[in-house]
C-alpha cells in the first residue's frame, strides 16, 4: 500500500493539503516552535510544515480531535505563525497602501481580517491587523509559510511611512471550540468579557498576553499571543483543564475547511483574486471609493463585472473524499476547475471541499462531475460554511435607543 | 487457517485453502489514522501480484492497496462501506478488504512472514 495521490514521496506522514507554503528549500534545519518539547511529551506526530517540526495529530488522532474542538475546547499551537508590530505615524493608513480593508477605521481594541495585495491585485497573503487600546501600533499576525516574503515587502514597500517589527520571539496559541471561554476566564477573567474580533492586553495565568477573541476554526475561541519563555507555562496551564486537549494541524485544517475558511497557498494565492476567491467582502466601502490599493482598477472592474471563475464549496455526493487538486467537470465532461483543498468533513461524516469553477456554474445546487482516479464523481456545488460559525458575536445595539 | 504473509507496502494475505483474504497491517491502519472511505474491487477482477486492487482513504490521506499475490477477486468485504472505521478497530481480521481464489500459492514465498514484518516495520 503506498500514499498515492498527492506528494507519494512523503508515504503516510503528510495531509499534503496542509502546506501553506513551500518548505524553506535552502534550509536544512526544521525550525522549532518554544512548544515542541511539549507536543512530543504529549505524543504528537511530528511533521514538517513551513519550515517547521509541528504536531499533526496526538495520540487520540484527527477525528477525535475535530470532535472535541467542535465539542469542548482545544489548544493548537500556532507559534509559527508570523507576529509583527507596524508603527509610524499613521501605519494603519500606510498598511491600507497594500490591502483594500479598512484599517483606518478600525476601532481601538477590534481586530479586522485583510488581504496583502501585489501590484497585479492579486493575493500574496491574508492576515490579521489588531488596534490596541492606547497603543499606535498595529499588531499583525500573517501566515507561516509566507512570513518572510510578507515581513520583506511590507518592510519594503512602507518604507519612511511605517516600521515593521516582527516579533521572532513570541508564541501564539489558539484555544477554540465552544468552552473555551468558560476555560479561558478561569485563568483571565477579562477575556470573557471580549466579543468576536476584539482584541486586548491582558494576564492570562499570570503572563502577559495579547488576546483576540478570534481563531480559524469556526468556533468561539481565542488566539493568545505571549512570550516565548512564557508559552509552555500557559499551555501547561490551559491543556490541564479538563475540557482541553492539544489538537494538531490536521484537525486545523478540517476544522477551516468545514467553516469554509481559505488555506493560504491552496485555496488563494498569487494566481487568485479577492473577487474570483469570494473575499470582496473584505474589501471596504470606504476604500472602493477611494480605489487607492494595489490594481484597484483590475479590482474595481471585476467586482462590477464579474470574473470567469468563481471558489465555491462542493458536496461530493457518495463518500469517497475528493482531494486538493481533482478535476472538476460539467455533466458533458468539459474540464471546469479544480479542487483547491478536500478532505473529510468529521463533523458532517461525508467528504467536503472547496475549489474553482466557471461563474455560470458556480450557484448552490449546481451539478458537477469530480474526476476521481479517472472516473466522474457526481457532486454539487454547495453553501459554505458547511458547519454554521459559532462565534460570539457582541449583542446588536437596537435601533431604538439610538 | 494458515498464517498471514505480509508485503512491504503493508498489505496481507491470508491463504484458507483455495481462498485468498487480503487486508491492510495494523501498522498501516495506525499510520493512516481514521479510515473514512474504502473503494474496492469488483468481483471478477483479476489481478496480478503487486496490481492495484482498492484504495483506503483517511482524514489524512488516499492511499493505494496492491495485491499480496494474483487471482480473481471473489467478495469485497461488505461491512466497509458503511463501517469504514473497523479497518482501524480490526485490520488484520473484520477489516478485511477483499478475497480472491486462483492464487498461486508459490507467490507467497515473496512475502514476509508476521516475525519478519515485526521486525521489517521497526526499521522503518
Amino acid at each position: 500500500m503506498t500514499e498515492g495521490y498527492e506528494m507519494p514521496e512523503r508515504r503516510f506522514s503528510c495531509p499534503c493539503n496542509l502546506w501553506s507554503g513551500p518548505l524553506m528549500a535552502d534550509t536544512i534545519e526544521t525550525l522549532k516552535t518554544p512548544l515542541h518539547a511539549l507536543h512530543v511529551a504529549r505524543g504528537a506526530k511530528m511533521v514538517p510544515f513551513a519550515g517547521y517540526e509541528m504536531p499533526l495529530h496526538y495520540a487520540p488522532g484527527i477525528l477525535k480531535e475535530h470532535l472535541h474542538t467542535r465539542a469542548a475546547a482545544g489548544l493548537f499551537d500556532v507559534s509559527h505563525m508570523g507576529q509583527a508590530f507596524l508603527s509610524g505615524r499613521e501605519p494603519a493608513r500606510a498598511l491600507e497602501r497594500l490591502t483594500p480593508a479598512d484599517f483606518a477605521g478600525l476601532k481601538e481594541g477590534m481586530q479586522r481580517y485583510g488581504l496583502l495585495l501585489n501590484d497585479q491585485g492579486t493575493i500574496k497573503d491574508d492576515f490579521m491587523a489588531s488596534r490596541l487600546a492606547g497603543e499606535a501600533a498595529l499588531y499583525m499576525v500573517v501566515n507561516a509559510g509566507t512570513k518572510e516574503q510578507d515581513f520583506a515587502y511590507i518592510a519594503e514597500r512602507l518604507k519612511g511611512k511605517a516600521t515593521l517589527a516582527p516579533q521572532r520571539e513570541r508564541a501564539l496559541l489558539a484555544l477554540q471550540g465552544p468552552k473555551s471561554a468558560r476555560v479561558l476566564a478561569r485563568h483571565a477573567r477579562e477575556a470573557a468579557s471580549l466579543s468576536f474580533m476584539k482584541v486586548a492586553r491582558m494576564h492570562v495565568a499570570g503572563v502577559p498576553a495579547i488576546v483576540s477573541r478570534s481563531g480559524y476554526t469556526g468556533e468561539d475561541g481565542f488566539e493568545i499571543s505571549i512570550e516565548a519563555g512564557d508559552a509552555e507555562l500557559l499551555a501547561r496551564a490551559l491543556l490541564a483543564e479538563p475540557e482541553v486537549l492539544p489538537i494538531g494541524l490536521g484537525a486545523r485544517d478540517s476544522l477551516r475547511l468545514e467553516a469554509g475558511l481559505c488555506l493560504y497557498g491552496h485555496d488563494i494565492d498569487e494566481t487568485t483574486d479577492p473577487v474570483e476567491a469570494n473575499l470582496a467582502w473584505s474589501i471596504a466601502k470606504r476604500r472602493k471609493l477611494e480605489k487607492n490599493f494595489p490594481a484597484a482598477e483590475k479590482i474595481m472592474d471585476r467586482l462590477f463585472n464579474g470574473t470567469a471563475r468563481k471558489r465555491v464549496g462542493i458536496r461530493p455526493d457518495g463518500r469517497a473524499p475528493a482531494r486538493e487538486g481533482t478535476q472538476i467537470a460539467d455533466k458533458t465532461g468539459r474540464v471546469v476547475g479544480r479542487i483547491t483543498s478536500g478532505g473529510f468533513s468529521p463533523t458532517l461524516n461525508a467528504p467536503i471541499a472547496m475549489g474553482y469553477v466557471e461563474t455560470g456554474l458556480a450557484e448552490d445546487g449546481t451539478e458537477i462531475d469530480l474526476i476521481v482516479r479517472d472516473k466522474p464523481m457526481p457532486a454539487h456545488v454547495a453553501p459554505m460554511p458547511f458547519v454554521p460559525h459559532r462565534y460570539k458575536r457582541a449583542a446588536k445595539v437596537g435601533v431604538v435607543g439610538s | 487457517m494458515s498464517e498471514l504473509r505480509f508485503t512491504e507496502q503493508h498489505e496481507w494475505v491470508r491463504i484458507d485453502g483455495d481462498v485468498a483474504t487480503v487486508g491492510i497491517s495494523k501498522y498501516a491502519a495506525e499510520q493512516l489514522g481514521d479510515v473514512v472511505y474504502v473503494e474496492l474491487p469488483e468481483p471478477g477482477r483479476k489481478v496480478g501480484q503487486g496490481g492495484e486492487a482498492a484504495v483506503v482513504e483517511s482524514v489524512k490521506a488516499a492511499s493505494e492497496v496492491y495485491a499480496p499475490i494474483g487471482g480473481e477477486v471473489t467478495d469485497a468485504n461488505p461491512a466497509l462501506a458503511g463501517d469504514p472505521a473497523s479497518v482501524n478497530a480490526d485490520p488484520e481480521g473484520e477489516g478485511w478488504f477483499f478475497k480472491m481464489k486462483g492464487v498461486n500459492a508459490a507467490e507467497l514465498a515473496k512475502l514476509m512472514t508476521s516475525a519478519q514484518y515485526a521486525e521489517y516495520v521497526k526499521g522503518l
